[in-house]
């Protein structure tokens, strides 16, 4: 299995990436572009109990453990909004639980993308980003138990 | 031979001048605010209005005899007055000052809705109503087990007139329905719902959040039972709207919230109720934001509804013409009489895509669901894009929608 690279090492890769750009308008092209790309979720969990719902846009993510490690897959009917959840799995999908549960995820600010975490846009990324360190936090407690 | 009557147009440059926020810009462009429907934009002499009272005769009102107080209740209820001549009421006791139109409704079905509505009867209001004139009719249907009745929307956006005919029932305690839709733009014929409805001995209660800064209002030609509004969507400051009712029923209605102000004598066996309209108006109201409320109605009669209006057709026009040679878009909402408001999607985007990146270029339009959840359901859409105009929008500004919205499509496509 590919090894995963840590949490800051990616983020710093998005960072130089985003740093190319001058402009909202290629910021966002390039977010499009992510939202593109990213596989569509199997119809089979499109369900409401994977959907993070906010007011304007439906985003749907499951979560699976292997080996020690998170991996996560998302939808979302919006494209923008796809676009940044991609970016989230990118860095997220294939961490520790504890290292997902404790990144501030610095990168957001650092490309610019904190209006997407005002209350306005929750269903941005704030919700994404709580509903990751939740299924973090679900399956360490589950390890713990388990021994 | 001329018979035309022309209205004299207006000079929006010198009008925009008067907008303080219009001079800004966001993300780099000029600001084009498109979202005024939401809440518009506030004239400086509104925001004097707010600095000058606190600064120069803050006081309680109503209470004190110390000149401060005297002004300040001379201003604030001088609004009054000039609420009463802006709706036509017959009498200023009729003008009820709450946080807006959606306290005053909740006002309306929790006093009299609570003393007329018994189980069994029939509350009617329509497919494209905001939350604010669903929930309050809801909490009290669930509380006195009455029945919530729904008159349909047709595709073009406009209601189903013939439905709502056939609804009427001699059960039929209240009807309340929106007198401009805020997600469609829709006019909605209230002077031929209100006469129904009186025949059948039925109230009628008129959500007037959307017409009150586009349309002529006068309660008495009307005849509506109750009528409420908010200062924000016409020029005026948040925090601040208007009840009015028919004196008869204020009066016999009973109050709403206990405490100073309302009152005439309090003694702990009991209490005797003030007169109107302070019965309705319990503790120290919004005073600054009231007084320039009068600030923002006197804008919009000396710029004169007529010019706004004709304005603000002529910008609708425009939109609706240029919208729809965009590939792919459709405008919900067609009704033959509309406001200046154009809701639309595009084939294959989502409203929300097109909202962010607009935004990008210094363009603020309204996306999502517009507070009319079951409206867009009915439409089988998850939300609209929403582009509504008030008098200081430009015909360049629409060009740069128009632009913006190419550009969205491009990308997103
Ligand atoms: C048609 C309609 N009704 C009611 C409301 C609620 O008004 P407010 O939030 O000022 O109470 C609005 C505001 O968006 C509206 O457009």
């Amino acid at each position: 299995m590919e090894e995963t690279k840590p949490i800051a090492e990616i983020e710093k890769e998005i960072v130089e990436e985003f740093a190319l750009f001058d402009s909202w308008d290629d910021k966002y092209e390039y977010i499009i572009d992510l939202g593109k790309k990213l596989a569509p979720l199997a119809q089979e969990h499109k369900l409401d109990e994977n959907k993070i719902k906010g007011c304007q846009s439906t985003v749907w993510m499951v979560a699976n453990y292997r080996d020690g490690r998170v991996f996560f897959e998302a939808d979302s009917d919006a494209i923008i909004v796809k676009g940044l959840v991609s970016m989230l799995i990118r860095v997220l999908s294939g961490q520790t639980p504890d290292a997902i549960i404790e990144t501030p995820l610095a990168f957001i600010q650092q490309i610019g993308m904190t209006s997407h975490l005002a209350q306005t846009r929750s269903n941005g990324l704030l919700s994404m980003v709580k509903q990751m360190k939740n299924y973090a936090l679900a399956y360490k407690l589950k390890n713990e138990v388990n021994g | 031979m001329i018979t035309e009557t022309t209205i004299p147009s207006l000079d929006i440059a010198a009008i925009r001048r008067q907008f303080p926020v219009l001079q800004r810009e966001v993300k780099g462009h000029p600001l084009v605010y498109l979202d005024n429907a939401a809440t518009s934009q506030k004239p400086k002499v509104v925001i004097d209005a707010l600095v000058d009272y606190y600064s120069g005769y803050n006081a309680n009102i109503h209470r004190g005899i110390h000149t401060l107080a005297e002004e300040a209740t001379a201003a604030f209820e001088a609004t009054r007055d000039t609420v009463a001549r802006f709706i036509n009421a017959a009498s200023r006791e009729q003008i009820i000052f709450t946080r807006g139109t959606t306290e005053s409704i909740n006002l309306v079905a929790q006093t009299w809705g609570r003393q007329q509505v018994n189980k069994g009867d029939e509350i009617i209001i329509s497919g494209m109503e905001h939350h604010s004139n669903i929930v309050p009719w809801q909490l009290l249907c669930l509380e006195k087990e009455a029945v919530l009745k729904v008159i349909p929307v047709l595709d073009n956006g406009e209601l189903d007139m013939d439905a709502y005919k056939a609804l009427l029932s001699p059960r039929t305690k209240i009807v309340s329905i929106v007198h401009v839709s805020n997600a469609l733009g829709t006019v909605n014929p209230v002077k031929e719902i209100i006469d129904a409805a009186h025949r059948q001995g039925a109230v009628v209660m008129i959500d007037g959040a959307q017409s009150s800064v586009h349309l002529d209002i006068d309660v008495q030609v009307l005849d509506c039972d109750f009528f409420a509004m908010s200062a924000h969507k016409v020029y005026g400051p948040t925090g601040i709207g208007v009840l009015y009712g028919k004196k008869e029923l204020l009066d016999a209605m009973p109050v709403f919230q206990g405490g100073g102000e309302m009152i005439k004598e309090v003694s702990f066996e009991g209490t005797t109720f003030n007169e109107l309209p302070y019965k309705y108006e319990a503790g120290t109201p919004n005073i600054a934001d009231t007084v320039a409320f009068k600030a923002a109605l006197d804008f919009v009669t000396e710029t004169g509804k007529d010019r706004m209006r004709q304005h603000e057709d002529q910008l609708l026009a425009y939109a609706t013409d240029k919208l729809q040679q965009l590939p792919g878009l459709r405008i919900i909402g067609q009704a033959a009489e509309k406001i200046s408001l154009v809701s639309f999607i595009i084939d294959g985007i989502h409203p929300q895509d097109i909202g962010i990146l607009l935004d990008t270029q210094g363009i603020a339009v309204r996306t999502g669901h517009h507070c009319a959840q079951p409206l867009m359901h009915r439409f089988g859409i998850p939300g609209t894009v929403r582009a509504s105009f008030a008098v200081y929008n430009t015909m360049e500004e629409l060009d740069r929608l128009i632009a913006g919205l190419q550009r969205a499509i491009k990308l997103l496509a």
